[in-house]
């Protein structure tokens, strides 16, 4: 493989990785403030101990999610620095203030809310962790204020070679952000809810502390319910935003070689033949692309051949199609990962309101398989933008093969030695992690044997995150 | 066009942040194996750290936002060159940053000891890579006409850079050492006074000498003035009235001093290289300097504003934070 093959790896790997981990740092910071104000406003100790159960879990991950963090801030220099100086006036911008303005506000007041159970009032306990909301959030609409610039270019003028910032309000009001940050909040939201629905339904299913479990599957069913609607529905508003926007990604992603006629279908499956552009076998639901793309029920969507040639005509001779089998599967396993969530949620609503979740244990079975969902939908949402932007890195502007670092300060050989470092170190703490998950999960809500309490210690020591001082 | 040197200015103070706070946590981890004898110490002593470490690492991650939007030649020639070297930075924080969350989890004793040695490996590693990381800045790369550092891995073990790891490793000890006397339970409190206390002369020295030799090296001719100079023995002598403060029992006292140690340190460093931020060993006018590596006056106006703006509420904060946790951790009493 290339250097620039080992780079792209590299990023595709720790990137995929640290995603593992944010969305559910967003969505379960969110669901627990929920618990903890239900606690403050109600004083009923089982949303304490909720919060304190869930937090645990969610600290577990937080830890992997900032450690893992710190590289992605740093691998733009690191193995994309042609990339890095070509874009540093607009795309260092928004990751400088992300620093500021969100991952000090999240780190700090994560800080006290785990520690200050004892030290700080339940009132500002709370509020604690809505500033960690606050702070998740805002980190994510910068960094993806980073990444829309780079989908679709706005606010900028090219100079010396160089991509210059001309608007600042231009690259914050980026259509493709519009799209692209509610729809990964969201996602974010729907992950943290289905993570807390499926350890409840598992608790459940195992008769441990049933009651206690049962408010935090309310709580995240209703919640599941509302995201995962709004999550297609911004999903939808997505793909019709890139008709204009990126129509080449758009037309790998449903392997549409040739223009369609004005009522093009939609195919839930295919066999794609890369080389003779074709698509050998399809099940087709007819009208339906049209739909998504134009929301009425007549227009023609491009093909990938068509595209090709008007970019070789606008940026000259190559090859701009990305890869269209990973395109096209990626954005179906989003779409049946997150449909099956939506149905889920609901069937788990209707239980809800006829009482009867707890006796379903076939079901509960399902909720506790279907974790696994949305860390598929998300991987395979961001592998779709990605991947089916390439082969530029930054549209319409630079080639990914043009980012990479010079071989001479960045040989292939130093990307292999620190891939295989980052693999082992990965490989690792993603182990330790699932085993004080299940360690916690087995525990439930019961005080942990492994934080032996001593003579005056407080009961908060129980999931490792009690007082410090005093 | 001042805005260059706001942003360097800036650029100094995040840096500087991260070595003062960074620098007790980097200590208080490479004493944590050594100091600490039974488990509760152990805990103890992570503790002490517990709720402030992640916040301070964002000074680093920060530090880097700002030289990727203020200078992105700078932030583009400096990771690509100093490529493994930041590497194994990156891996000594993520081991050291999930084992200080971990450890205390899992009460199997191997579970733990592996931690342990990991929390230790991770802030030595990191220490030790940024001190020869930051000399070699000074003393030159070699960094073509392109701007692309052309050395490698082998080219950043030099005599100058493995006495600044030396240096570095002494003046955290001292810093780590400093925070646990006020911090720390009252047995942690005890043995951070005698490790700050035995550190502190041999890093006032090691300072002086490394001082010394960055004032000779060929590429500080020229570079050396008053300013930097006092900055310099400002640096030894702080260490120093630590020390004393300390014998005097002030701890609070010795901590502010070695932190101003710190901090003059990081500014005597920036004055040296000034208006360069990264010295070429090929060809003096082939180093980076802040008006070829930085970015456009408009980022810089956007940035200056959003900065002023929110650092003074990052400060409140923070401040806050070590406020609502100021008092030490209290004897068998902890969050980890
Ligand atoms: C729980 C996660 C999740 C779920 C259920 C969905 N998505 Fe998604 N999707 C993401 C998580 C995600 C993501 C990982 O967050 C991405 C990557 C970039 C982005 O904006 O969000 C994404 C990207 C993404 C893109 C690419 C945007 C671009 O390249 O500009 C499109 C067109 C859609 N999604 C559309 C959908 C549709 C039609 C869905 C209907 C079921 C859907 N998504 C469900
Ligand atoms: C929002 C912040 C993000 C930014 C700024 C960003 C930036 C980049 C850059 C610079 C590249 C080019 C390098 C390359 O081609 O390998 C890239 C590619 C890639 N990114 Fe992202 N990315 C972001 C989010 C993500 C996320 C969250 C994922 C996955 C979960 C992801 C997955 C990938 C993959 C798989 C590639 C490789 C594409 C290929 O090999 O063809 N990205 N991204
Ligand atoms: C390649 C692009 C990315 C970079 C450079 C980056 C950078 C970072 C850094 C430096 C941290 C650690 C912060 C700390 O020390 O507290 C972090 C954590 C975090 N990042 Fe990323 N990140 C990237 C992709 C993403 C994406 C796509 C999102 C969300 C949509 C995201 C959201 C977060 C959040 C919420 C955290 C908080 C900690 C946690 O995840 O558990 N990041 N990121």
């Amino acid at each position: 493989m290339t250097q620039l093959g080992w780079a792209e790896l590299q990023f595709g790997v720790t990137t995929i990785f640290h995603f593992f981990f944010v969305p559910v740092t967003i969505g379960l910071s969110f669901l627990i403030a929920i618990l903890e104000t239900i606690y403050v406003r109600t004083k009923n100790q089982v949303y304490r101990d909720l919060a304190k159960f869930w937090g645990h879990l969610f600290l577990i991950n937080f830890a992997v999610g900032v450690v893992t963090g710190l590289l992605q801030e740093f691998q733009f220099g690191l193995d994309w620095a042609t990339y890095s100086k070509f874009v540093g006036a607009v795309f260092g911008a928004p990751l400088a203030v992300e620093a500021l303005a969100a991952f000090f506000l999240e780190s700090t007041f994560i800080g006290a809310w785990a520690f200050g159970w004892d030290r700080l009032s339940a009132r500002a306990h709370a509020v604690a962790i809505w500033l960690v909301v606050l702070g998740t959030s805002l980190s994510a609409f910068w960094i993806l204020t980073a990444n829309s610039w780079m989908q679709e270019p706005v606010g900028y003028a090219i100079s010396h070679g160089r991509a210059v910032m001309t608007s600042f309000g231009d690259i914050l009001t980026n259509p493709q952000l519009w799209v692209e940050f509610p729809h990964t909040e969201l996602a974010a939201l729907l992950t943290g809810s289905f993570f807390m629905l499926a350890i409840s339904a598992y608790q459940i299913w195992r008769k441990k502390n049933v009651e206690a479990f049962s408010r935090s599957f309310r709580v995240s069913t209703i919640v599941a319910a509302i995201t995962s609607v709004l999550v297609i529905f911004v999903g939808d508003a997505q793909a019709a935003h890139l008709v204009k926007a990126q129509p080449m990604k758009l037309a790998a992603a449903e392997a549409l070689w040739n223009t369609s006629s004005k009522h093009a279908p939609w195919s839930v499956v295919a066999t794609i033949n890369a080389k003779n552009h074709t698509d050998p076998f399809q099940i087709q639901i007819p009208e339906l692309l049209t739909l998504l793309a134009y929301k009425r029920l007549s227009g023609a969507v491009e093909g990938i051949n068509q595209v090709q040639a008007q970019m070789v005509h606008r940026y000259g001779p190559g090859n701009y199609i990305p890869p269209v089998a990973v395109t096209f599967y990626s954005f179906r396993t989003m779409i049946f990962a997150g449909t099956a969530m939506m149905a889920l949620a609901y069937y788990a609503l209707y239980l809800l309101r006829k009482n009867r979740f707890t006796q379903k244990r076939w079901f509960l079975r399902i909720l506790t398989g279907a974790i696994a969902l949305p860390y598929l939908a998300n991987s395979a949402g961001w592998i779709m933008t990605e991947v089916g932007r390439q082969p530029w890195v930054v549209y319409g502007l630079q080639l990914t093969a043009h980012g990479v670092s010079p071989k001479a300060s960045v040989s292939s050989l130093d990307i292999e030695l620190s891939l295989l470092g980052f693999a082992a170190f990965y490989g690792a703490i993603a182990y330790a992690a699932i085993h004080l998950w299940k360690k916690a999960i087995r525990q439930g809500l019961d005080p942990d044997p492994d934080f032996e309490q001593r003579a005056g210690e407080p009961k908060d020591l129980l999931f490792g995150t009690g007082g410090v001082s005093d | 066009m001042w805005l260059r040197e706001l942003w360097l200015v800036l650029v100094g103070i995040l840096f500087t942040g991260y070595f003062i706070l960074e620098g007790f946590d980097y200590g208080v981890g490479m004493l944590h194996p050594f100091i600490n004898h039974t488990d509760g110490e152990k805990r103890a002593s992570l503790s002490a750290i517990g709720p402030t470490w992640s916040a301070n690492e964002v000074w680093l991650v920060a530090a880097g936002g700002a030289l990727f939007a203020a200078f992105p030649d700078w932030y583009a020639t400096m990771f690509s060159g100093f490529y493994l070297a930041l590497i194994l930075i990156l891996l000594g924080l993520i081991v050291r940053g999930v084992g200080i969350e971990y450890r205390s989890q899992d009460k199997n004793l191997k579970w733990r000891t592996t931690w342990d040695w990991l929390i230790f490996a991770g802030s030595f590693l990191t220490t030790v890579l940024w001190a020869v990381a930051f000399a070699n800045i000074v003393r030159g790369v070699p960094i073509t006409a392109h701007k692309i550092d052309v050395g490698g891995f082998g080219s950043l073990i030099n005599g100058f850079s493995l006495w600044a790891a030396l240096t570095f490793v002494l003046v955290f000890l001292v810093q780590g050492g400093a925070y646990l006397a006020i911090k720390g339970d009252s047995r942690s409190r005890k043995q951070g006074r005698r490790v700050a206390g035995k550190a502190a002369w041999p890093a006032a020295l090691a300072l002086a000498i490394w001082f010394v030799w960055m004032d000779r090296l060929p590429s500080s001719a020229g570079h050396v003035d008053a300013l930097a100079v006092i900055l310099q023995v400002l640096a030894v002598l702080a260490v120093v009235a630590g020390w004393l403060s300390g014998y005097f029992t002030k701890h609070a006292g010795s901590f502010v001093l070695s932190s101003l140690s710190i901090a003059s340190t990081t500014f005597s460093l920036f004055r040296i290289l000034f208006p360069r931020v990264m010295v070429s060993s090929l060809n003096p006018r082939w180093s980076l300097t802040i008006y070829n590596a930085s970015s456009t006056t408009y980022t810089l106006q956007i940035m200056s504003v959003t900065a002023l703006i929110i650092l003074p509420i990052i400060l409140g904060y923070q401040t806050w934070l070590y406020w609502t946790f100021r008092k030490p951790v209290k004897d068998e009493e902890m969050g980890y």
